[in-house]
């Protein structure tokens, strides 16, 4: 990786073609909707190829919820239950949460690598707008997470309080997270240019996230005064707690505004995302 | 019908800070052509190419692509140009076929003609076999082809070429260029390529344009550039050479002693070398040469085109190395 970042510095400017400054959007040009579509499609198309030749990350992606659910859920549940709810059943909607959480934005700061191999340059210089490959990216990203939520919300049956029926719902609410977090995990992986970010990510930024967002403790006035400050503040507890609301009846927010708080959040990482990605290098 | 170019640039040029990457360029690249722009390292080969793609904005003057300008319609040119980076850029973990796809979405190819067109382009590039093998088990000259028929594939008015030969085994690059040749007629596209293998492009380019620290300092084709540079080069080892005799004969353009050596410049070597050796007495070696582009080039900017580039080949290989250990 040492040699990639050489290239880029020191050199002659312009000996490697830069993918730069391209105009994202013209106004003189009409834009055609039928090339865009098709170019979200494209990009798409191409992440669940990617994502069917790599079965093994799927089978990976679901180890380390099951992890919280049985070994450490079900640690703490052999000495802790929240009021008439056994502790693993409680953590149930929160490691589901989590999972979309590492999913979403690990999968959105990939994009580094794409760009470190240039896998990205062929499709940027296609005539199709960043806004469209920036949905493509998000779409595909939604979908892998998806299908791992999917896989995990069978694990449902083994949790009585958790009302199988409302796992449609609850998918609803993983899938405008995974939305959400996909764009995020996008749009500071525009600005990364080396991987070295990833570690600096994981621990000020996701794991505060997942730790605050109360899937694994409830959300009360129990709570020390900071602690619920952050928690409030966290867009993840809204989704933590409409999962939970929706699966197992057990929310702190009405429903409606938990959902509400994350499609606005997702609709801002949407706009920053894709404008972020616009203006990549 | 007007014949007119498809590609015209007027005082095209890009700054880099301060640094002048591409200072004024009047071109204009015929229809069908393969036209070579050639140069050392950071003379401006890619800025300029990257220009014409819209990947690079100029800083200022002008250019048209297939009729489009490139700063009013950078859609319209991205649709007419196919393009063949310097860096590979094919996605390693799917198939030819699959990167031949994504392309032909991304490049809005009608579905119906989809298929037939990604076969076709596969069997001029002889890859049809390997066409639904992961690309990451294809060696380098394999994925460069891959790479010529993925720009090709939406048949644009122009196919950018920026260094298509580098890094390859010296026998692979000559196929390579056996197939940019093919692919040019058979498709009818007009090729603009980048390199700094002169020899090479003498052999493959109908038109070079030799750049020099962002300026065009030659044009023409390969003969007519080396038809300047005047004829051919004779070097006689020889003790005291009767140069005035030597400078009497009408053929001879130019002679240049150098201690026991004289380098002379001779029209039609083949023709008059006989003769020359006659009246010069003692010669214990001769070494004729025909000139080349890279004499050319030696010329026109007293460097030779080899000196700035050994130091870049190591670069380019140390970082294909270390795509490889990365394996994705």
């Amino acid at each position: 990786m040492g040699g990639g970042n050489g290239k880029g510095k020191g050199k002659a400017p312009g000996k490697r073609l830069p993918v730069e400054e391209i105009t994202p959007h013209n106004p003189g040009a009409r834009l055609s909707l039928r090339a865009e579509l098709g170019g979200v499609y494209a990009v798409w198309w191409r992440e669940i190829k990617v994502f069917q030749r790599e079965k093994s990350r799927v089978v990976s992606s679901i180890i380390s919820p099951i992890m919280w659910l049985f070994l450490f859920g079900g640690g703490v549940g052999s000495s802790v239950s929240m009021g008439q709810t056994d502790y693993q059943n409680f953590i149930y909607p929160g490691v589901l949460c989590m999972s979309v959480l590492f999913g979403s934005v690990f999968f959105g700061l990939y994009i580094v690598w794409d760009k470190k191999l240039d896998v990205l340059k062929a499709v940027l210089v296609a005539p199709v707008s960043r806004v469209s490959i920036f949905f493509g990216k998000v779409l595909g990203g939604c979908t892998d997470v998806m299908i791992q939520a999917l896989l995990l919300s069978c694990f449902a049956l083994l949790f009585p309080a958790v009302n199988l029926w409302m796992i449609p719902v609850a998918l609803c609410f993983l899938f405008v997270t995974s939305v959400a977090m996909v764009s995020m995990g996008l749009a500071i992986g525009s600005m990364f240019e080396s991987l070295e970010g990833f570690q600096v990510i994981s621990t000020f930024l996701v794991f505060p996230l997942f730790f605050s967002s109360g899937a694994l403790y409830p959300v009360s006035d129990k709570l020390p005064g900071w602690l619920l400050g952050v928690v409030r503040l966290n867009p993840l507890t809204y989704s933590v707690d409409g999962v939970r609301g929706v699966l197992i009846g057990q929310n702190s927010f009405p429903l409606l505004a938990d959902f509400g708080a994350i499609l606005f959040f997702a609709t801002l990482m949407i706009l920053l995302g894709s404008w972020l990605f616009s203006r990549m290098k | 019908m007007l014949r007119m170019a498809i590609i015209e640039t007027r005082a095209l040029a890009k700054k880099f800070g301060k640094i002048k990457a591409v200072d004024g360029i009047d071109l204009d690249i015929e229809r069908g052509e393969i036209f070579g722009l050639l140069g050392p390292n950071g003379a401006g080969k890619t800025t300029t190419i990257g220009m014409l793609c819209t990947i690079v904005k100029p800083t200022s003057g002008s250019a048209t692509l297939a009729g489009h300008d490139i700063m009013k319609e950078p859609s319209a040119v991205r649709r007419s140009v196919g393009i063949v980076f310097q860096d590979p850029t094919l996605d390693t973990t799917l198939t030819g076929r699959e990167n031949l796809i994504l392309h032909a979405m991304l490049y809005a190819v009608p579905k119906g003609l989809r298929e037939k067109r990604i076969d076709e382009i596969l069997t001029l590039v002889d890859l049809k076999e390997r066409a639904d093998d992961v690309t990451r088990q294809y060696s380098g000259g394999m994925r460069r082809r891959l790479e010529l028929a993925r720009g090709l594939l939406h048949r644009p008015a122009v196919l950018f070429l920026d260094e298509p030969t580098l890094g390859l085994d010296p026998q692979t690059r000559a196929r390579t260029w056996e197939y940019i040749k093919k692919m040019a007629r058979e498709e009818k596209t007009t090729v603009v390529l980048t390199t700094h293998y002169m020899e090479e492009a003498e052999q493959v380019c109908d038109r070079v344009g030799i750049i020099d620290h962002g300026k065009i300092i030659a044009l023409g084709s390969p003969d007519a550039l080396k038809e300047k540079m005047g004829g051919y080069l004779v070097v006689l080892r020889v003790k005291n050479p009767p140069l005035d005799k030597i400078r009497a004969l009408p053929y001879v353009k130019e002679v240049k002693p150098d201690g026991d050596t004289i380098e002379i410049t001779l029209e039609a070597a083949h023709i008059h070398l006989p003769e020359l050796l006659s009246i010069v007495p003692g010669v214990e070696c001769v070494e004729t040469r025909v000139p080349t582009l890279n004499d050319v080039f030696l010329k026109l900017t007293g460097r030779d085109i080899r000196d700035e580039e050994s130091e870049d080949s190591g670069g380019w290989f140390t970082a294909v190395a270390q795509h490889q250990q990365r394996g994705k």
